[in-house]
């Protein structure tokens, strides 16, 4: 309380001085016949020189931002059109900073060179319409060329990708990324948002099978239409009225939800079961393979948020209700780009880039790009899981298949055997149960594979 | 219409026994004088409360986590527990700091005040068309304003979802807090804010049009009122595009419907909306999105150049094609829009068509800055704190226009997309030059507002101070977002785990950032300052303190009802001609008939 007082005090004393000091500049302004609107030869002078050191200073500024930082944070490409967008961007910038001296340049110099000179007139030149044409045309030209190389970039990059490209979706939530790779058939099985259950189909992947689930769960379910109800009619219950607005709001909409989950249950081929279930969820960490093209489906939960790669200069949002789609393929495995960049503990990461709730910052997820073997035996351990001598699991298959029938997958007692390596990558930490020891993290290290 | 002129014709007389009432006179006047200044004290105080609010998330980013007595004080315990900024609240400054920086002070304060102030001065005209629409239109302004304030001070917090406010995250508070009263109120402002720009831009648009004194055909007009009648008509075309936008995120929020919401599952809650898609609202906010740069921009432009012609004795250099570039750039900013979303999943050859176009504001954009240059070389340059401000504005126009040509093409904004190479930008070309523009207005017209005059040499320490600060604040900023750094993060230490490079140069940056802020911010102090002051003991001003042309120095200093007393002025000849050859001093008045044998422009 008291400091607060002392630095209003402060403020105060501090305003009553600045104000006396302006009478004081004011009456000697009076003594010397000098209005406010009068600018002396010494102002003009002394803003003019102002005017050129500013510009140098800037320009000074500039240069040691763009040594000092200008390629460094940005690092190099790790994508294949990655290198292509590096080299548009260095292109842009040529011409932008040209511009930027150039024209600032002139500005600041004309504005000191022809500072008011006593004796000196202004020069009345009010239009000339050859200049006119002259700066209407360079820009143009010079535009023309930005936007042909960046249309054409544009369009190779979003175009659609070949069939080889291995599909991959990203579905992110607040305030997380899951991977869902497509499997051997290399097609995303469907999907409805309904058909979420947390911990069971939290992809809310459609098969046969989770669609009653989800009608079961809806149905009967603790927080289900039969509960919601028999508590809604059960006199001995007391609810608040706010309590009871919300259960019968919630009942009214998973009736409207469940008559929609029985139709898609009519409609549904199980033919494409199968798609879903050869699907393969990862999370944490996103393995690629260099070479490798990828299409990537984005979806999202709840919120808009932004699949962003900077590393492999890429970025697509991902919208609820729709999937959004991006292709790249990663040149560089994670290895290659630390010895590159002398930096022992670098990871590509996908970040979130549209603001998505107080979180937002923290979404993260750490993407590992392998050699081609080392990612061939990390896809098979996710597709078929390792077997025991005695038959059991080592290592579950982590497919969607796996994580509704866990019983046909016997594990060896409590967990799997522990991975010999130490793990320097921080991907095993937080997996669920279905998440297997990870051999790859050993084959990332070494190179001696080939 | 009518009934205005004929009031004025009858009226001359009796100014002085106009009794006014303190009410009538201060607080509902229908003056435009009265109004502008009205409109500026609300701007100036909405732009310190924007600027404060950036200070205390400037300290959370340059020094994150660590307790601060600052933050502490303004923020209180529950949205600065123990002096670090709490990360929803984060959002919240970030959001209402973009809103009333964008709408309150550069759209409200910037058009209100100076259309407000100059149409009917240099247009000879007795007032607005409409003066109890001029009225509304403040009060209307002045009502949204106080509801955005207020907005920061409910138990939610204000809204959160960036100054954008796309949904679903402004339209579900079980995403965040901010979603719940905060944004009705954001809505409810935001609604009231555009009628007020609404009333306001139809008045301005009929003043333009009819109430131009005789001889002051359109090609005469000066380049401030051709930049404020194009953004007039932006404002009316755009604005209630927003205005839908808004009615159907309140009508998603409250009454059930699913324009923007499709398939959501938010906090485990399964919501029933189906069918309507996010990227609708995008479409309909940027459609309003990208005039609104202009709409901030163009008035700045105009005041600049009107300011830079008359401080460098010159005549504005193309005076046609400042006319056709500020008429181009109007017509432009219609069909840019969605290079916002490039990468919002919008269909790529859609995001072509908008490469094109985009890139094409810069022809028009480039002829202005060279205008510009040209009307300086071999002028007669007079420094006025004006005049600084000015040239600071066409600085900043440029370094931050060129950057928008990375940012244009599609193929380069997948990378820089919402990244803070993004937030340098737009804050250098719009919010600088804008910021700038308005200082030069007020520093400029002040003397005509206020009938005294501002303190020069404090006027020269604040351009010098706020414009390296400035550059101090966004130049390295350009560098955050090419290390990759995503805008609206709370804390950029999540880089230190994987990617040291980009961590160390967005830490470095950031806290050079925060102490240039922290300047610029002080040196805001000079201006409060020397406003507040000069206003109640400032020294007179003497009639045309500039020796500018336009019609508004021929008033007298003491406001009166009307404008002028006795006739309206009739208008001979354009509003430049400065240093004409032939004439005895380096200014003529727009009033001046031409002489024997002399040319108009």
């Amino acid at each position: 309380m008291v400091t607060k007082l002392i630095i209003l005090l402060v403020i105060v004393l501090g305003v009553v001085a600045a104000a006396q000091l302006m009478r004081l500049y004011e009456l000697s302004a009076k003594m010397r016949k000098e209005g406010e609107h009068d600018i002396s030869r010494r102002d003009n002078r002394l803003n003019a020189g102002l005017m050129l050191a500013f510009m140098i200073v800037l320009f000074g500024g500039f240069i040691w931002l763009m040594v000092q930082y200008g390629w460094v944070g940005r690092g190099e490409a790790a994508s294949v059109h990655g290198h292509e967008l590096d080299w548009l961007l260095n292109l842009n910038f040529v011409i932008v900073i040209a511009v930027f001296f150039l024209c600032n340049f002139l500005l600041f110099f004309y504005a000191w060179k022809y500072v008011k000179k006593p004796g000196v007139p202004a020069y009345y030149f009010p239009h000339d319409n050859k200049l006119e044409m002259v700066w209407t045309v360079i820009p143009a030209i010079v535009l023309a060329v930005i936007i042909i190389f960046g249309l054409r970039s544009w369009n190779s990059v979003t175009d659609q990708a070949p069939d080889d490209a291995v599909v991959v979706e990203l579905f992110s939530k607040q305030f997380d990324w899951t991977a869902r790779y497509s499997g051997e058939d290399n097609k995303l099985g469907k999907f409805d948002y309904k058909l979420t259950e947390d911990a069971k189909n939290e992809l809310a992947l459609m098969t046969t099978e989770s669609i009653q689930e989800a009608i079961d769960s809806m149905q009967m379910g603790l927080k289900g239409i039969d509960n919601l109800e028999s508590q809604l009619n059960d006199r001995h219950i007391m609810l608040t009225p706010e309590d009871r607005d919300a259960k019968r709001k919630d009942l009214g909409n998973k009736e409207k939800l469940i008559r929609l989950l029985h139709q898609m249950k009519a409609k549904h081929d199980s033919k494409i079961d199968k798609q879903a279930l050869d699907d393969f969820i990862v999370k944490d960490t996103l393995y690629l393979c260099k070479g490798q093209e990828y299409e990537f489906n984005f979806r999202s939960k709840d919120v808009i948020h932004s699949a962003y790669f900077p590393h492999f200069r890429a970025q697509m949002n991902t919208v609820p209700g729709q999937t959004t789609r991006f292709k790249f393929t990663p040149d560089k495995t994670t290895t290659e780009m630390r010895e590159s960049r002398g930096v022992e503990n670098f990871n590509y990461v996908l970040y979130c880039n549209k603001i998505c709730g107080g979180s937002h910052y923290k979404m993260k997820m750490i993407i590992v790009v392998l050699e081609k073997d080392a990612y061939d035996a990390w896809a098979a351990v996710k597709m078929n899981g390792v077997k025991n001598a005695d038959g059991t699991y080592a290592t579950v298959p982590a497919i969607f298949d796996a994580i509704q029938h866990p019983e046909k997958y016997p594990t060896a007692a409590p967990a799997a055997p522990e991975d010999p390596s130490e793990g320097e990558t921080e991907e095993a930490e937080g997996g669920e149960a279905v998440e297997p020891v990870e051999p790859e993290v050993a084959a990332l290290e070494p190179e001696n594979a080939e | 219409m009518a009934a205005v002129a004929h009031d004025a014709h009858g009226h001359h007389d009796d100014h002085g026994h106009h009794e006014e009432s303190f009410v009538s006179k201060y607080i509902f006047s229908q003056d435009h004088k009265m109004i502008s200044k009205q409109f500026l004290m609300t701007a100036v105080f909405m732009g310190v409360v924007a600027m404060l609010l950036s200070i205390l998330f400037r300290i959370q980013l340059a020094w994150p986590g660590e307790s601060s007595d600052f933050l502490s004080f303004f923020l209180g315990d529950q949205w600065a527990p123990g002096g670090v900024l709490s990360e929803d609240m984060y959002l919240g400054l970030v959001t209402i700091h973009g809103t009333i920086m964008v709408f309150f002070l550069l759209t409200g304060g910037l058009s209100g005040t100076f259309s407000n102030l100059l149409i009917p001065y240099q247009l000879g005209a007795r007032d607005m068309a409409s003066g109890f629409l001029n009225m509304l239109s403040y009060w209307f302004f002045f009502i949204s304003s106080g509801l955005m304030f207020i907005s920061l001070f409910i138990e939610t917090g204000p809204a959160m979802a960036g100054w954008t406010i796309y949904p679903p995250l402004s339209a579900l508070p079980q995403a965040i807090s901010g979603s719940g009263l905060g944004m009705t109120l954001w809505l409810a402002s935001m609604t009231i804010f555009i009628a007020s720009s609404l009333i306001g831009s139809l008045n301005y648009i009929v003043t333009v049009l009819n109430l131009r004194t005789k001889g002051m055909s359109m090609t005469r007009m000066p380049l401030t009122i051709w930049a404020f009648f194009v953004t007039a008509i932006l404002g009316v075309l755009s604005f209630p595009v927003l205005l839908s936008a808004a009615l159907l995120l309140m009508m998603d929020r409250l009454a059930g419907t699913s324009f923007y919401l499709s398939d959501i599952i938010v906090q485990g809650e399964m919501l029933t909306n189906h069918g309507g898609s996010p990227i609708l609202y995008q479409h309909l906010f940027w459609f309003l999105g990208h005039p609104e740069v202009y709409i901030v921009l163009l008035p700045a432009l105009g005041l600049s150049s009107e300011v830079i012609s008359t401080n460098a004795r010159k005549p504005i250099f193309g005076y046609r094609a400042m006319i056709g570039s500020i008429l181009a750039i109007g017509f432009l900013s219609f069909i840019v829009w969605a290079h916002h979303m490039f990468v919002t999943g919008m269909n790529p050859f859609l995001g072509s068509v908008f490469v094109f176009t985009t890139l094409l504001i810069a022809i028009p954009s480039a002829v202005k800055v060279f205008n510009y240059i040209t009307t300086l070389w071999k002028g007669s340059i007079v420094f006025t704190p004006a005049m600084l401000f000015a040239i600071g504005l066409v600085s900043t126009f440029i370094t931050g226009g060129v950057t928008g040509i990375i940012l244009a093409d599609a193929a380069l904004d997948i990378t820089t997309h919402d990244t803070y190479f993004v937030v340098a930008h737009f804050h250098v070309v719009m919010g600088l030059s804008a910021v700038f523009g308005m200082f030069a207005g007020v520093y400029h017209w002040f003397p005509k507002m206020y009938g005294k005059m501002m303190n020069k040499k404090l006027g020269y320490m604040h351009f010098w101070i706020t414009i390296v600060g400035a550059y101090g604040v966004f130049f390295p900023m350009h560098f955050v977002g090419l290390a990759g750094a995503p805008r609206r993060y709370y804390d950029y230490s999540v880089y230190g785990d994987n990617d040291i490079d980009s961590y160390t140069q967005m830490m470095d940056l950031n806290v050079i950032i925060t102490v240039f802020a922290i300047i610029a911010a002080l040196g805001q102090l000079l201006f409060l300052f020397n406003f507040f002051y000069s206003i109640f003991r400032g020294p007179a001003s003497p009639q045309n303190p500039w020796k500018s042309n336009t019609l508004e120095w021929t008033t007298p200093v003491e406001h009166i009802h009307g404008n002028w007393p006795g006739e309206l002025p009739t208008v001979h000849r354009w509003p430049y001609d400065y240093s004409k050859p032939g004439a005895e001093e380096d200014f003529i008045p727009q009033t001046v008939p031409l002489a024997e044998g002399e040319e108009e422009h």
